[in-house]
């Protein structure tokens, strides 16, 4: 069924009782021409990639649990392409362009909102720095423009500006074209759009082990039976340890690590924008129920846990207020975790192998929901072809080694500060 | 989470810095590149016990050896790094 206005009124009119499903609740088949691991929003776009671009229909995205209830439902919403490295930079902003087309091309509404994303800064040599990288983005055709104070000032009215603000505000960047979108919306409509192609979406079917010829993996061991594929795509985000273990890696340039996301209560509007405080680690932003989300730093330490502790939950408070007096008496409405994939260099991984069949897509860090789309297409390019994108090339496995990392802000192999 | 440092007791998470992975070991100066990249960017990142560096930035700085499993948070003993636990 395609949705339209004339969709929307009709079920409107009838409860909202009449909606179809939105994709098929598939049987496994004993063999495909392709396996994607992970039903987050890059097994996903992964697998309506493969299909679209490359004409491989006869393929199953294999999920643990349902789709939408990794860190794909789970993440703060936040979609921007402002980075300085171009190898990062090109790939988010090719991502951008596929938000930018998103609703119209899977039919289905994400709430891509390009509401703009503000970087404050509280010096002069933050205000540098963000010079450089504005100035590296625009060289890359992506839009960033300098804010000062009373910019900043007039964008976000309940912000302190005032001098005796704990870390006073000097002025921020902005990328305009960035924003958010309706998270759930995202894994929904790729879903959707992917069974449209043919793809079987198989829910509640974990992996359990992969299955061999030779050194070749050729299929998936799961709880729905095993399944036979040439090609097995895994892009399983914080757990991608674990199941590359089952094919024999024992050691990847990756730690798991939680990250927490919060909801407060409905307010009226009050942030227009998303707003990233510069003297701490915290990003804010408001959603069109009026609830503020936010989140700050990961908790630190190696976490499989879905859920985070009680310092961060405090520290990330007490930035919210310093930046915004007005919310000191706020009550949360909800808070969660997600496990993520934090690499070693803080970029993703997308690459063949390491073993023969296998297809590598991880390493995506607290900022890998903005990368859905691009990496779903990059990944479904280089499991096709048996090679990366060029606007994967960077990102393969072996650049640790070899010591070309992605290193945004020169921070070194210590994943809990990426 | 709290965890037992043997010089100060039973202190809070918020006393302590994560150091990482106390399962890898350096290699020597002259060891082949291969080594160092090993030691610098793999990690086993196990689902369960894990044993990693911790140190007691708020209390004795001393860098400890904790034993915790990362799925649960049960921590299963503390010790100074560089000895045996
Ligand atoms: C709290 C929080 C806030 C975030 N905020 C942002 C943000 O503002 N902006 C941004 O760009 N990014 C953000 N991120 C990061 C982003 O959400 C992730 O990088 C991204 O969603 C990971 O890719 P995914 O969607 O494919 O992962 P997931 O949705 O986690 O998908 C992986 C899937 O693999 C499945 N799986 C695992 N093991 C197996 C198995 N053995 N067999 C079968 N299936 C398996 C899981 O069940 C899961 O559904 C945030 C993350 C969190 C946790
Ligand atoms: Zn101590």
């Amino acid at each position: 069924m395609r949705h339209s206005v004339f969709s929307l009124v009709a079920n409107a009119l009838t409860g909202n009782a009449r909606w179809p499903r939105q994709w098929r609740a598939a049987t496994p088949k004993p063999a495909y021409d392709a396996i994607v691991v992970g039903g987050g929003g890059h097994g996903l776009t992964t697998a309506y990639y493969l299909a679209k671009e490359h004409g491989l229909t006869n393929i199953a995205v294999v999920e643990k649990g349902w789709i939408g209830g990794g860190n794909v439902g789970r993440n703060t919403t936040i979609i921007r392409s402002n980075y300085m490295l171009p190898e990062n930079s090109r790939f988010y902003e090719l991502g951008m362009k596929l938000w930018e087309e998103m609703s119209q091309e899977l039919n289905y509404n994400v709430m891509f909102s390009q509401r703009g994303v503000i970087n404050l800064a509280h010096t002069s040599a933050q205000m540098d720095a963000f010079a450089r990288r504005g100035n590296a983005m625009r060289l890359e055709g992506i839009d960033a423009e300098l804010m000062t104070r009373e910019e900043v000032a007039a964008r976000l009215p309940g912000l302190d500006v005032s001098d005796r603000a704990r870390f006073p505000i000097v002025g921020g960047m902005i990328q305009p074209r960035a924003g958010t979108a309706r998270h759930d919306a995202v894994a929904w409509g790729y879903a959707r759009a992917a069974d449209k192609l043919g793809v079987d979406i198989l829910e509640n079917c974990g992996v359990t082990g992969f299955i061999r010829d030779g050194d070749r993996i050729v299929g998936v061991e799961t709880t729905r039976g095993a399944i036979r594929a040439p090609k097995v795509g895994v892009a399983v985000a914080g757990h991608t340890s674990e199941l590359m273990r089952l094919a024999g890696l024992d050691r990847l340039p990756i730690e798991s690590h939680v990250l927490q996301a919060f909801v407060s209560e409905p307010l009226k509007p009050l942030i227009d924008t998303v707003v990233t405080f510069g003297a701490g680690h915290l990003y804010i932003s408001q959603s069109d129920k009026g609830g503020l989300v936010f989140g700050g730093d990961i908790d630190g330490y190696n976490s499989y846990a879905q859920r985070g502790n009680m310092p961060v939950i405090r520290h990330v408070a007490a930035e919210a207020v310093s930046m915004f007096p007005n919310l000191a008496r706020l009550r949360l409405l909800r808070h969660w975790g997600g496990v993520m994939d934090m690499s070693m260099d803080g970029s993703p991984i997308i690459d063949v192998g390491p073993v023969p069949g296998l297809y590598l897509n991880a390493g995506w860090c607290y900022g890998g929901f903005k990368a859905t789309p691009a990496s779903g297409f990059c990944f479904a390019h280089t499991i096709a072809r048996d090679e990366p994108h060029a606007l994967n090339a960077a990102f393969r496995l072996d650049r640790f080694a070899a010591g070309r990392t992605l290193d945004e802000k020169g921070i070194g192999p210590s994943p809990q500060l990426h | 989470m709290l965890i037992p440092c043997p010089h100060c007791g039973l202190r809070d998470l918020a006393e302590f810095t994560y150091v990482g992975d106390a399962t890898r070991n350096r290699p020597i100066l002259d060891a082949p590149e291969g080594d160092w990249a090993d030691y610098l960017y793999l990690r086993t990142n196990p689902m369960g016990r894990h044993a990693e560096h911790w140190q007691h930035t708020a209390g004795c700085r001393s860098v400890l050896t904790v034993r915790r499993d990362t799925v649960t948070h049960e921590i299963f003993g503390a010790t100074m790094a560089g000895t045996q636990a």
